[in-house]
Formats: C-alpha cells, sequence, structure tokens
C-alpha cells in the first residue's frame, strides 16, 4: 500500500511469500528501490515482478543519466505500465509505483493486473487488500502527516495479515522525500 | 429458425444471487441486523430494494445471502417450525434455538444449498446474541458479518468494534460498516435495512442512498 503526503510518500508491504500454502520467505522486502527517490510495491507472481522490477529500473537508470536529473516519478510508472499492459496475457503483477519528484512532490501510482494507470492519493493492492478497503475508505483524510500516514498504513496492514492467509510477517514501511528514504520494519513484538 | 441473440440468453441461465453484506451486532439488551437491497442475476439488479432481514419470530431474525432463492425458503422453513416449537413448548423461543434449526437445514442439506444465514435476536435467557450458521456450523459471536461484500469490510469492523457499545453506537457501526461494503462491492447497493431488536420487539428502518454517511472517495 502507499499514501501520498504533503512532501513525500509512505509505503508499507507485508512480508510473506507463499508457494501454495507453504511459506517460502517470511522475511521478503517487496518494497523496491527503482531509483534514487522512487520505490515500487510488487504484488502478484514473485517471479514477475521482480522481473519487471529490474527491467524498469534499468530503463529508468538510463533514461535518468541522458536526461542529466532525476526521472519523474510519472515516468517510472509509465514505463512499468508499457511493460504491464504488452505483455498483460503473460503476466500476473499488481503494481503500486511511488516516489518523490521535484516537479510533482510525493505522487502514488497504481498500475495493477492489466496493466491500467491510475494516479490516487491512496492505493492498497495484493490479495489481502480486499479487506481492508472498508477500513482506508473510512479512516483516510486528505492531508495527514507524515506520522498520520505511517500509523495509518502499519494499522491498515497488519489487520490485512490478520485477516488474510497469504499476507503476513513483518510490516515493512519507507517514507520518501526530498530527504532521501527512510526505512523501518514492525515485527510481531 | 429462431435465433436468440446471445445476450438475452445468458441474462436467463444466471442464478439469482443475493450478492450481498450483512451484519449483526449484539449490544447489552438486544441486536442490531444490517443489510443493503440488492439482488443480482449476473450483471443484473433484479431487485433494488430487497429486504434482506426476514423475521423468524417476533423477537428473532436472520439475514439471508448467498442464493436468493435458497436462503429465502430456508428462512421460510425455520420460521415454521419455531411458531410449532413456541406453541409446544409454550413460550417465546429462544436464539440458540432458532440457529440450531437453521444450523440443522444447512448442514444436511451442505452440497445442495448455497445460502448463508446469520441469526440475532433478543431472549429472555441470554439477552442479545448473534449466531453464524456458515456451511452448517453453529457459532455465538458478539458480532457477524457475511455476503460478498463482508471482504471489503474485514478491516473496518476489526479496528472499530469495541465491547460494550451502546444501542446507538451499534446502529452506527453497522450503517457505517454497509455504507463502506457497498461502495466497493459491485454485488451490493442500494439502500440500507437496519432492525434493532430489544426486548420490547423489533424496530424496522430503511435508511435511503442519499442519507447514508459519506466516506473519503478517492
Amino acid at each position: 500500500m502507499a499514501v501520498e503526503f504533503d512532501g513525500g510518500v509512505v509505503i508499507g508491504a507485508d512480508s510473506r511469500t507463499t508457494t501454495g500454502a507453504y511459506v517460502a520467505n517470511r522475511v521478503t522486502d517487496k518494497l523496491t528501490p527503482i531509483h534514487h527517490s522512487i520505490f515500487c510495491c510488487r504484488s502478484g507472481s514473485a517471479a514477475d515482478t521482480q522481473a519487471i522490477a529490474d527491467a524498469v529500473t534499468y530503463q529508468l537508470g538510463f533514461h535518468g543519466i541522458e536526461l542529466n536529473e532525476p526521472p519523474l516519478v510519472q515516468t517510472a510508472a509509465n514505463l512499468f505500465r508499457e511493460m504491464c499492459y504488452r505483455y498483460r496475457e503473460e503476466l500476473m503483477a499488481g503494481i503500486i509505483v511511488a516516489g518523490w519528484d521535484r516537479r510533482r512532490g510525493g505522487q502514488v501510482y497504481t498500475v495493477p493486473v492489466g496493466g491500467m494507470l491510475t494516479r490516487q492519493p491512496v492505493c492498497v493492492g495484493g490479495s489481502g487488500s480486499s479487506y481492508i478497503y472498508g477500513f482506508v475508505d473510512s479512516s483516510y483524510r486528505a492531508g495527514m502527516s507524515k506520522d498520520d500516514c505511517l500509523q495509518f498504513t502499519a494499522q491498515a496492514l497488519s489487520l490485512a495479515m490478520e485477516r488474510d492467509g497469504s499476507s503476513g510477517g513483518v510490516v515493512r514501511l519507507a517514507v520518501i522525500s526530498e530527504n532521501g528514504v527512510e526505512r523501518h520494519v514492525i515485527t510481531g513484538k | 429458425m429462431l435465433e436468440e441473440s446471445p445476450s438475452q440468453l445468458e441474462g436467463l441461465s444466471d442464478e439469482v444471487k443475493t450478492g450481498t453484506t450483512i451484519i449483526a451486532i449484539a449490544f447489552q439488551g438486544g441486536v442490531v441486523l444490517g443489510s443493503d437491497s440488492r439482488v443480482s442475476a449476473g450483471e443484473a439488479v433484479v431487485n433494488r430494494v430487497m429486504n434482506k432481514l426476514s423475521p423468524l419470530h417476533d423477537k428473532i431474525y436472520c439475514a439471508l445471502s448467498g442464493s436468493a432463492a435458497d436462503a429465502q425458503t430456508m428462512a421460510e422453513i425455520v420460521n415454521y417450525q419455531l411458531d410449532v416449537h413456541s406453541i409446544e413448548v409454550g413460550e417465546d423461543p429462544l436464539v440458540r434455538s432458532a440457529a440450531t434449526l437453521v444450523k440443522n437445514i444447512s448442514y444436511k442439506y451442505k452440497e445442495e444449498l448455497s445460502a448463508h444465514l446469520i441469526v440475532a435476536g433478543w431472549d429472555r435467557r441470554g439477552g442479545g446474541q448473534v449466531y453464524v450458521t456458515l456451511d452448517g456450523l453453529l457459532s455465538k459471536q458478539p458480532f457477524a458479518i457475511g455476503g460478498s461484500g463482508s471482504s471489503y469490510i474485514y478491516g473496518f469492523v476489526d479496528a472499530e468494534y469495541r465491547k460494550g457499545m451502546s444501542r446507538r453506537e451499534c446502529q452506527e457501526f453497522v450503517v457505517n460498516a454497509l455504507t463502506l461494503a457497498m461502495g466497493r462491492d459491485g454485488s451490493s447497493g442500494g439502500v440500507a435495512y437496519v432492525v434493532t431488536i430489544d426486548q420490547d420487539g423489533a424496530e424496522e428502518k430503511c435508511i435511503l442512498g442519499n442519507k447514508l454517511p459519506i466516506f473519503f472517495d478517492e
């Protein structure tokens, strides 16, 4: 999940990867850096999303060198969309792209399965997301501070992890702003 | 040869389901039940004002979800069985009895039926009670949610429910939960029906779409 606030974004994810009922990795990091101040939250097939993220990281890095300045979050989101839409029949990937750039500040874009692209102040995704739509709709208010967003994200993820068998482990959070990236982990304790 | 267009055929063969959101919560002295009002057959809305809160007895109601036909039939059968039972016993039936009757049908015809009823009411012995009868089990809970729309509000109810809520708070909780679910689930919608049952009887209310609370809509 990802939330925009004035000055940046807060992103969060659980840490469980499953093959059927077996938890293959209980400490996965689903928050993947694409560029210095741009991250993506991966959901769906781990293989597909890793491959897409690697490809986009390369493309964006190249683009940033050509441009000679940090690329825009919207560019990163579009690169994801291009790939997810073109290969939509073969892929199973739901990706949330979030980051900070100088032009538009904190932005969150969602590229769900199928390959659409849309910008939203709050995005949730993955199997556990169904259970927290009601909570997010009722608790989100525009203009929350960074700490409010952290609290909101952590609470939403905990609720989803509680109800969804395919979600669990620890809550990984990251705050992306002008000052860079700040990562947190909330364990069972 | 007469040829019907494919779209007409599709509509006829879709089963009528109450793709639904239902919720029931117990408070000190009674229960509050809530449901949406949409009945769908595939993508068409067949009835947009159906009341899915069905009385089983004066102070015992059930909330219907799943296949419309199955749920209605189960409710009618249990209504009859409860009437007979209450005459034999000579007093108002217990909520647990009603729930057990529903559970017996659910369990026996598990393979054939696809409906889930939440049974809730008030009786003298136990006060307000809510029973879940999903798949033929019987479980008493402080509150219960069901239907297709319920998936979207698990997080909300987990976060917002507190023990010892008052009657008014429970009613608000139910209306908020229904509104959020109707907002996200395509198979739930219409108006919200709320029934409050306590020792004085059952009070039915219908809240129209434009009177429902508004939440942040991205």
